[in-house]
């Protein structure tokens, strides 16, 4: 990770930051998830550089809304900015964000050449998240949300979601 | 303002992807089968996404009031600078996917020199969108491929599709004066330069997918300066319907 690729976050904001969390993967906050560039307070405003998953992701207006809400609750304005580069990669979830993400349901990214591999139904790496097993193939290189693609479990039989590996 | 050619050459970039949106949006509940129907949302998904990021950068050129929805919903057939290939319809899987499989090749090849774009703007966007593209590349060449060597009807469509498509693709490598003037600049690519590298990718996957490259040298041309197929109006009917009706309205 390069410095330009360091968010610039105020630890006193930390707590509220870690409060919001992605509409459609819960368990993860907005710090877990690596999309917050940037939130700092400037004359009592407090400013966040918010960076999308994905170009058309839904979640993100909704995010933005969401932090918007958590601040105002402490009596802060905010203003929500998108930003666009460094673009975003699944390298800034955070090592906790991943375990969280395992124990939800969704099978945390691979890196980049075992993803291309798993994707490409080359090898059986990725593993179940319900009996561990790495016996699974894809079902769908698309999944429920842009972030995801669909897999099977062929040992348990359940079928499960996969965070794409984005670089 | 708007006649400015760096305004025209986001427009040419926005529609492409806008128009093939609302193509693969259709298929939204109607797609073959879960999976496929949620694939092309998804790829339609990203692809909007990409089109708002460059209509927004648009709309802030043009100034005075312009928005992003404004450029999207409310302007004339003519003024939409999409290449054909994208707005021809969804006749059947093999026609969507051989679509997708022709544009997609394009759209990686121009957003891989975008990126090292003098713009910061669309450098920025097309970092972003590069990432996306690829995966749609990879989903789209492996169906013409699946289809291409598969049964005997799947190959028969899947060649049908892109015979019947053929036509559209030599209007991809045709720059207009904003593409030219812009590649000049350093801005975008010279998009002349990637036409033998892209003949030789999809005629080395369509002969990897049990397919015959079409021979025609009859190539259709119009869409990039505003004159469309006649397909156009009923999809623009469709996407502009709300904004019409409501201007300015919100979901």
């Amino acid at each position: 990770m390069t410095i330009t690729e360091k968010p610039n976050i105020d630890v006193t904001l930390i707590p509220i930051l870690e409060s919001v969390s992605d509409p459609e993967i819960p368990v993860l906050s907005v710090l877990d998830l690596g999309v917050i560039r940037e939130a700092i307070e400037v004359d009592g405003v407090i400013q966040i550089k918010l960076t999308p998953t994905y170009s058309g992701c839904p979640a993100m207006d909704v995010i933005g809304e969401d932090l918007e809400k958590a601040f105002s609750e402490i009596g802060k304005k905010t203003t929500v900015e998108l930003v666009l580069a460094p673009a975003w990669s699944t390298d800034w979830i955070s090592e906790a964000g991943k375990r969280k993400m395992e124990a939800y349901g969704i099978a945390a990214p691979l890196e980049e050449t075992a993803d291309k591999e798993a994707l490409l139904g080359n090898k059986k790496i990725v593993k179940c998240t319900n009996c561990g097993s790495t016996n699974t193939h894809l079902v769908s290189q698309f999944g429920s949300t842009a972030c995801k693609a669909l897999f099977k479990c062929d040992d348990c039989l359940e079928p499960f979601d996969y965070f794409k590996c984005l670089k | 303002m708007t006649d400015n050619n760096l305004y025209q050459y986001i427009l040419g970039l926005a529609d492409n992807s806008l128009v093939l949106g609302q193509r693969l949006g259709e298929l939204c509940g109607h797609g073959p089968n879960l999976e496929t129907d949620i694939a092309c949302t998804n790829i339609s998904l990203d692809l909007i996404g990409q089109t708002r990021s460059y209509y927004q950068y648009a709309a802030k050129l043009a100034g005075e009031g312009a928005t992003e929805d404004g450029i999207a919903f409310l302007r004339l057939e003519r003024e939409y600078r999409n290449v054909l290939l994208v707005e021809q319809p969804n006749r059947h899987f093999g026609f969507i996917l051989g679509r997708q499989f022709l544009f997609d090749v394009y759209h990686l090849m121009v957003l891989n020199e975008l990126q090292n774009s003098s713009d910061e703007t669309l450098a920025a966007i097309a970092k972003k969108s590069i990432k996306e593209v690829s995966y749609h590349k990879r989903f789209s060449a492996d169906w013409v491929r699946r289809l291409g060597d598969g049964t005997e009807e799947s190959n028969e469509k899947m060649q049908e599709a892109i015979d019947g498509l053929w036509r559209y693709t030599d209007e991809l490598f045709k720059p207009t004066d904003a593409e030219m003037a812009m590649a000049l600049e350093g801005v975008g690519p010279d998009i002349t330069q990637f036409k033998e590298a892209y003949y030789k990718e999809v005629t080395a996957l369509l002969e990897e997918a049990n397919l015959t490259v079409p021979e025609s040298k009859y190539f259709t041309h119009g869409g990039k300066i505003g004159v469309h197929t006649e397909h156009m109006g009923y999809l623009l009917s469709e996407l502009q319907y709300m904004q019409r009706t409501y201007p300015d309205m919100k979901w």
